[in-house]
């Protein structure tokens, strides 16, 4: 843009005196688009940048409510952040519990979107109900699967009970609070992707399953053959937008533990994420330096994690 | 060709979903209006009263912010007040709120400067965080506090006037009792009486002897709800009765060596291994669930308690519930105190609220409504206090068995931080009940744990 429209600016300016009407002409054509955009850039500006520039300079500081003074202490708060064993912990699980709930969930939903991809009776219907989870208050959801995991009442227990199995404490130990934990964000969100790549479904053309039919292919052959390969683009997105969400994971741990000390995720913090450590920092903790540093080593993990998956995913649907 | 119809039918689908959702949020947000029903009604009567005054007083709102699941029993009080105030309507906000939910936003608001209610309520384990933000607050003394001085307790005073500045005024203290189920007690074989049971266990020692004679008759239920709970209860009596501290020393700094914290521990240790304790996470909806189930037979009883109990339990318990003395030697948990931010708009009028909601009548109004137990001996001496039953709780002489230990508790320092560490320690214990740690392994965690936060 800016070199379309550098000429204008060097011709309107070589011209003294030129006709007041073509000029004003031209500065509007050269002033307006960034006008239009510049409502985004100011909000962008507002509730984007300042709270990161801001972010970035409280994690060089002590800052606390606790302390009336505030001083500079450099990367202390980094060095910190490398030996904190808890925040090592943290990290564990948001990735552990991210690659629990978001490889089959994607999974899932690839398979779904192909069931959904083919012409039934009632297929609206059908796909419609897929959206329907997504539309639910994560709030609500991790109170009624709260519910559902609870140790003495819940639901889930109720069922190994009738088959003789025995009780499970979920939330005690690290993999069964996992799976609790993953099996919330799959219900939730596996049929959001399904649409998606319902969609993407949707834009490849007959012909090809039809020419592939006609060699002989499987129904399963084609899904592989045709289908992964020409959604890549769209694997790719889900995968990011998942790796994000996934690595921001909160509301669901958090919830899933009520009353006292939810904040530190399980008694032994086997299910604390990164957010849920950062906001314990903050919030309990008071100590806002030390949280504006995890809330930047956060965001510096969630740029590298997306790299690695774009790249893997690249990887993966090329060999294919 | 069958795609054009398909694509109607969702939109309109999409457009169902869309309604229902809408119906919903609606739903929800017509419910608190309908809740808050009295509160334009109250500002209704305030414009009449303003108009009969002809008084030049402009109306206005003070907020009162709260916590705890019942609140803090002040609506009686509330009413009085904006009747002979007609130019004020106050606002209760938090009722429902946890402590640490609440608190955290608190901080959030006072650092801020805006947000915070006219008048706050700062809990015991918490007040202390505020004194290095004193700035913040108004000195109620600056509004004729500083004479209100021998309506409290002397400890109680000096929490809330750091330094004589007058922070906050004090509301409740949490002096101990131990809470049962009759009805498990008599199933298991069990004396009943309050007075039989309370001879039962005069030493922690005592308490887990007969939690175990409880657990040999097998009732299927639980001794005591959490290990925490009791937990918190013994080390405060423990540090009341010996270094007058728990996690911080009484200039602030960290001593986790404090013997009285390992005391509490091991005897907290031997519960969970003699498997007395239920092992729920206090204050969640299965502990809630477990008083009206009777999952378990006894909970450590600070005053305040007793609301939770009756909140937690419902009706349907009513009559189940009883209030025995604590096993061992006095203690006080929790308890509060009322605070004007500085930022308040009217600090004048917020304080003399602060001060009514604070005098001894109200301190008997609250323990009427709640069982919050009063910190003001003329209060704790009055005789609607001292005679106190409560009929939820089989009419337990609720006013004598608080109340007796109350004017000669010995106090005990907390430091700024003391609710994050104890939770620290509360995540260990419960790693000890689950079977997720040993007690060295959990013993250790809770002290680096704690050692990072101070």
């Amino acid at each position: 843009m800016k070199d379309r429209a550098d000429p204008h600016v060097s011709t309107a300016g070589g011209r003294p005196g030129g006709l007041r009407r073509p000029s004003w002409a031209r500065l509007d054509q050269k002033i307006s688009p960034y006008l239009y955009v510049l409502p985004f850039f100011v909000l962008f500006a507002i509730f984007g940048l300042y709270p990161l520039g801001y972010t970035v300079w409280i994690s060089l500081t002590d800052q606390s409510p606790m302390s009336p003074e505030t001083s500079f202490v450099g990367a202390e708060n980094f060095t910190r952040l490398l030996e904190d064993s808890r925040f090592w912990n943290s990290v564990g699980n948001t990735i552990g519990m991210f690659i629990v709930a978001t490889i089959p969930q994607l999974m899932m939903a690839l398979i779904l979107a192909n069931w959904l991809n083919r012409r039934l009776r009632g297929i609206g219907f059908f796909r419609m109900a897929i959206a329907i989870p997504i539309v639910t208050s994560t709030a609500v959801v991790a109170l009624v699967f709260g519910m559902f995991f609870a140790r003495d009442y819940g639901l889930a227990n109720g069922i190994l009970e009738m088959f003789g199995m025995e009780r499970i404490d979920w939330r005690a130990s690290r993999w069964t609070s996992w799976m609790s934990i993953a099996s919330m964000v799959d219900w939730r969100w596996t049929g959001y992707n399904a649409l998606i790549y319902l969609a993407a479904m949707q834009a490849i053309s007959r012909d090809m399953y039809e020419a592939a039919e006609l060699d002989g292919a499987s129904r399963m052959r084609q899904f592989w053959q045709i289908t992964v390969p020409l959604l890549k683009p769209t694997i790719i997105f889900t995968v990011t937008i998942s790796t994000i969400y996934g690595l921001q994971l909160f509301t669901e741990p958090l919830m899933f533990t009520s009353g006292s000390g939810a904040l530190s995720g399980g008694s032994t913090g086997q299910f604390q994420t990164i957010t849920m450590y950062l906001v314990q920092v903050m919030r309990t903790y008071h100590q806002w330096g030390y949280a504006g540093a995890i809330a930047l080593v956060l965001f510096l993990l969630i740029v590298v994690m997306s790299a690695i998956n774009f790249l893997l995913v690249r990887r993966i649907s090329s060999d294919r | 060709m069958s795609v054009r119809p398909t694509r109607t039918r969702t939109i309109l689908a999409t457009l169902g979903v869309a309604t229902l959702l809408l119906a919903a949020c609606g739903g929800d947000d017509s419910e608190p209006e309908a809740s808050d029903a009295e509160a334009p009604e109250a500002a209704a009567e305030d414009d009449d009263g303003d108009d009969a005054d002809t008084t030049d007083a402009e109306q206005i709102t003070l907020v009162v912010d709260v916590f705890g699941e019942q609140g803090f029993g002040y609506e009686a009080l509330y009413e009085q007040y904006m009747s002979e105030n007609p130019h004020i309507t106050i606002e209760e906000r938090g009722a429902g709120l946890g402590l640490g939910d609440y608190n955290d936003r608190l901080v959030q608001q006072i650092t801020a400067g805006s947000g915070a209610g006219d008048v706050v309520a700062l809990e015991e384990g918490t007040i202390v965080q505020f004194y290095a933000q004193l700035d913040k607050f108004v000195n109620l003394a600056d509004h004729g506090a500083a004479e209100l001085e021998s309506n409290f307790l002397p400890w109680k005073w000096e929490q809330g006037a750091p330094g004589g500045f007058v922070l906050g005024l004090g509301t409740d203290v949490g002096s101990m009792a131990m809470c049962y189920r009759s009805d498990l007690f008599e199933e298991a074989g069990l004396p009943t009486d309050r007075d039989e049971v309370s001879a039962l266990w005069t030493t922690w020692e005592d308490y887990i002897a007969v939690g175990e004679e409880f657990e040999a008759a097998d009732t299927g239920q639980g001794f005591l709800d959490a290990a925490t709970n009791v937990y918190n209860t013994m080390l405060m009596q423990i540090a009341g009765n010996n270094s007058g501290y728990t996690y911080y020393d009484p200039d602030n700094n960290l001593d986790l060596d404090n013997p009285d914290i390992k005391a509490a521990w091991d005897l907290t240790i031997e519960m969970i291994e003699k498997g007395l304790s239920t092992g729920l996470n206090s204050f969640s909806d299965e502990w809630n669930a477990g008083f009206q189930s009777g999952s378990f037979a006894t909970i450590a009883c600070p005053a305040w308690m007793t609301g939770v109990i009756s909140g937690a339990a419902g009706d349907d318990a009513a009559g189940l519930w009883d209030v025995a003395d604590a096993p061992g030697d006095g203690g006080n948990w929790g308890g509060s105190f009322l605070a004007v931010p500085a930022e308040s708009e009217h600090p004048a009028e917020a304080a003399a609220l602060a001060a009514y909601l604070t005098t001894p009548e109200a301190h008997v109004e609250a323990f009427e409504a709640l069982g919050n137990l009063p910190s003001s001996p003329q209060a704790l001496g009055d005789d609607a206090v001292l005679a106190a039953t409560n009929e939820y709780f089989n009419d337990a002489p609720t006013g004598q068995i608080f109340g007796a230990g109350a004017q000669d508790l010995q106090p005990v320092v907390l430091g700024p931080q003391n609710n994050a560490i104890r939770t620290a320690y509360e995540d260990a214990l419960r790693s000890v009940e689950q079977g997720e740690r040993t007690p060295d392994e959990a013993w250790q965690n809770a002290q680096d744990t704690a050692a990072g936060i101070g």
